[in-house]
């Protein structure tokens, strides 16, 4: 059938072509149709329709080229076309008119029903079109209260809700066209914050949350992808064994895997494995550890040097100490800090096991060691305890239990923590200053960039480049607040962009022993208490309040006066309260060009 | 955090002595720096002398363990040798034992080691020596003692025991509820 123009038949059938033109007719009535078609749409003009008619003769005969020749009346008019190939253009146009003008209307008849055949079909499919386009740029109808209302009645199937959500994030994208008229963009926001949690089980705080953090359709992503596992990792404890040997070995026990990502030296990702990869002797023997990749960013941006003082301030179950033990060679010191014992039995077995000797083991309350242990570490790396926000793929319960007043108290530790960190570091540590990291399992902000910028404000320090380059920088502004623009060095990592747990890592070199706010500190903590009352508060108004007009309700005085405060690191003007203005320029020029600085 | 007394230094060597022979002395002077040997609630712990310093200032209480801990004492006054000190048991071993793929599993779990599970062994071993004992691939698995001396073994039945099984490094995983740490 399918004759192809263009098809390289012999030459040396013309004689032949004069055979059976009526049965081939019949025969290639079907042909003719296709031969049509592919005439057709190889852009043959109907000036030439009747040499295409010659040609499908031509092309049906070429197809039967065995059957025995014959002369009859139709000799008249058909030619022998032995030169003339389909795909030239070189056709005697001239001759086949002139002789077939009389026969001509049997064929043109035939063709020009077949023509109105596709015309008709073209204008089927052109209708089938603009049905398929007017469907889909259908508005989509969002449920109004009283409709929400009966649905609470009947057990809508998640299908339902899926296809809700995902016609709300398509009228979200395109809002101008796509919304009803008399429903605003927050209506449209709220319904999706609902069917979210609904569809994966979140509290509705949390979701809309995260909707204020990443947007509507990165929500769905970050959700869709914090249910499903991320692949299970170890690093290679390169005191014990070499990257190479311990795959090779893994390999022969029948453990598939692979080099985890070009940042990452020791680090191996297990696709498939037949015996437990937490009981092989080669992990008795402290040969690896398993530890996610997100894990083991922290200690890579601390970098910290062989013989450097190090403390560990949240080290249990110590997979992150024994990382640092092994790129200090063993050679230095390092406290491993928890706050409860039995997680620490934990670490030291890992201490242990890993072949770590530099290890100290202690459980202090880490908000002490700044008092503690005051300018005594070169490096401090403190993973702080957090909502867990970013590992809600390992820890489902996360979804439901974790409220967003559990995410503030948090922020509150975790800020007390960093001072307390701050405290400990040496500032005259190797000439620089000392460093340290500051990193949780979260991507919320409270827990995140707002503790850092918080820190910024009590403690003269930076924030420096944290030297991983695949995340994605911090935030320096969420809603109302503004962070100092060195937060952008931060960095932030998401199972959906990265398929690593969220986490969140900074980095932060001490520059000096001064506090700017040292008389006012008690004060300023009271402050700084108040404020997060009064947000919680603004957050729960806001929500009431959104319904009524529709429109995010503009900040309060009081937190627009932390705005103003935290827009640059250095502290609010305190030169009416009598405090002898510090025209030092080691204090002053710094800071001031603290404020431009991008980078070290 | 305080240093051993005269009789407690001299059980701990007695017992090192049983594994690593004269070598005990090297385990003091080492070409790096100077260590020591510390106890914190009945167990000793080794460690260099700078890791000695920076721990100093860590309160009693709070403190849970320093270096590499070597093993307890027990109430008696006898000295029990724990798995965290293989690293330098092998270092300095004397005498060794290979043990087969077949066997490296059960002893894992706490067995002795059979005579069919016996690969190699270092010649000379007097019975009731201190044994290091490997797999093929030359992982250190554990130790403990012979039960025969390297000739007696050969005539040994394939059922026998050829080391008595002391501590192995399977205990890493079932030691955290035995409170061995």
């Amino acid at each position: 059938m399918g004759q192809r123009r263009g098809s390289s038949a012999p030459k040396g059938k013309a004689r032949q072509k004069k055979s059976e033109p009526e049965e081939e007719r019949k025969i290639s009535s079907e042909e003719e149709s296709s031969s049509e078609e592919s005439s057709d749409n190889t852009e043959e003009s109907e000036d030439e329709e009747e040499s295409s008619d010659g040609n499908e003769a031509e092309d049906s005969e070429k197809g039967n080229s065995k059957t025995p020749l014959f002369s009859d009346e139709n000799v008249a008019w058909l030619k022998p076309k032995k030169s003339k190939l389909l795909d030239s253009e070189e056709e005697d146009d001239d001759d086949e008119d002139d002789d077939m003008d009389e026969e001509e209307l049997e064929v043109e008849r035939q063709s020009k029903l077949l023509d109105m055949e596709m015309e008709a079909e073209q204008e089927e499919a052109d209708a089938e079109m603009r049905r398929t386009i007017e469907q889909e740029t259908e508005i989509f109808h969002l449920p109004t209260e009283d409709e929400l209302e009966q649905e609470k009645n009947r057990v809508v199937p998640p299908s339902e809700i899926r296809s809700r959500v995902e016609s709300i994030l398509g009228v979200l994208a395109d809002f101008k066209s796509r919304r009803e008229h008399n429903r605003s963009r927050s209506e449209y926001v709220d319904q999706l914050i609902i069917d979210l949690s609904e569809l994966y089980g979140y509290l509705p705080e949390l979701m809309e949350y995260f909707v204020s953090m990443f947007g509507p359709s990165e929500t769905l992503e970050f959700v869709d992808a914090s249910d499903r596992p991320r692949p299970l990792v170890i690093r290679t404890n390169t005191l014990k064994a070499r990257r190479k040997d311990l795959a090779s070995s893994l390999m022969k026990r029948g453990v598939s895997l692979d080099p985890l990502a070009n940042w990452s030296k020791v680090g191996l990702k297990i696709i498939e494995s037949p015996v437990p990869i937490g009981a092989t002797p080669e992990y008795l023997s402290g040969h690896y550890m398993l530890q996610s990749a997100a894990s083991m960013c922290p200690v890579l941006s601390l970098s910290p040097q062989p013989g450097d003082k190090v403390l560990d301030m949240s080290a249990a179950p110590g997979g992150k100490t024994s990382y640092i033990a092994q790129l200090m060679r063993n050679k230095g010191a390092i406290i491993a800090n928890d706050l409860k014992p039995e997680r620490q039995k934990a670490t030291v077995a890992n201490m242990h096991r890993l072949g770590v000797k530099i290890a100290i083991t202690c459980t202090h309350d880490g908000r002490k060691l700044g008092k503690k242990f005051p300018r005594t570490f070169d490096r401090i790396l403190l993973d702080a305890p957090c909502s867990g926000l970013g590992v809600i793929s390992r820890d489902p319960s996360v979804k439901v239990q974790r409220t967003i007043l559990d995410v503030q108290k948090n922020s509150h530790l975790q800020k007390e923590l960093l001072l307390a960190a701050i405290d400990a570091l040496n500032h005259k540590s190797k000439k620089s200053g000392g460093i340290m990291v500051y990193s949780t399992c979260s991507v919320s902000v409270y827990e995140n960039e707002e503790v850092v910028n918080y820190a910024l404000q009590k403690r003269h320090i930076k924030i420096i480049d944290a030297g991983l380059d695949f995340g994605k920088p911090g935030f320096v502004r969420y809603k109302h607040q503004r962070f100092h623009p060195s937060v952008a060095l931060t960095r932030r990592f998401y199972p959906h962009v990265h398929n690593m747990d969220g986490f969140f890592v900074a980095k932060i070199q001490k520059l000096s022993d001064r506090k700017p706010e040292d008389s006012l500190e008690p004060q300023e903590k009271q402050e700084i208490d108040d404020e997060a009352e009064k947000e919680v508060k603004a957050h729960e108004e806001n929500k009431q309040k959104r319904k009524a007009d529709g429109k995010p309700i503009h900040i309060k005085e009081n937190s627009k006066k932390k705005v103003r405060s935290e827009h640059l690191s250095i502290p609010p003007k305190k030169q009416n309260q009598g405090k002898k203005k510090k025209t030092n320029a080691k204090v002053t020029k710094p800071r001031r060009h603290r404020a431009q600085a991008t980078d070290v | 955090m305080r240093p051993l007394t005269e009789d407690e230094t001299r059980t701990l060597f007695m017992k090192l002595t049983e594994y690593m022979g004269k070598s005990v002395e090297r385990m003091i002077n080492r070409s790096d720096e100077r260590h020591c040997f510390r106890l914190i609630k009945d167990r000793v712990y080794y460690i260099s002398e700078s890791l000695m310093k920076a721990a100093n200032s860590v309160r009693r209480e709070d403190l849970l363990h320093v270096g590499v801990c070597l093993g307890k004492f027990s109430k008696s006054g006898k000295f029990r040798l724990h798995i965290t000190s293989l690293e330098f048991l092998s270092q300095y071993a004397k005498y060794k034992v290979w043990v087969k793929p077949s066997s490296e599993m059960s002893f894992l779990y706490g067995n002795h080691v059979s005579k069919n599970g016996l690969a190699r062994m270092t010649e000379n071993t007097p019975q009731y020596a201190g044994v290091v004992v490997y797999s093929m691939s030359d992982i250190a698995l554990g130790f403990g003692v012979a039960a025969q001396s390297t000739e007696h073994c050969q005539s040994l039945d394939p059922t026998g025991n050829v080391v008595l099984h002391q501590s192995d490094i399977g205990e890493y995983l079932r030691g955290i509820e035995d409170d061995m740490f």
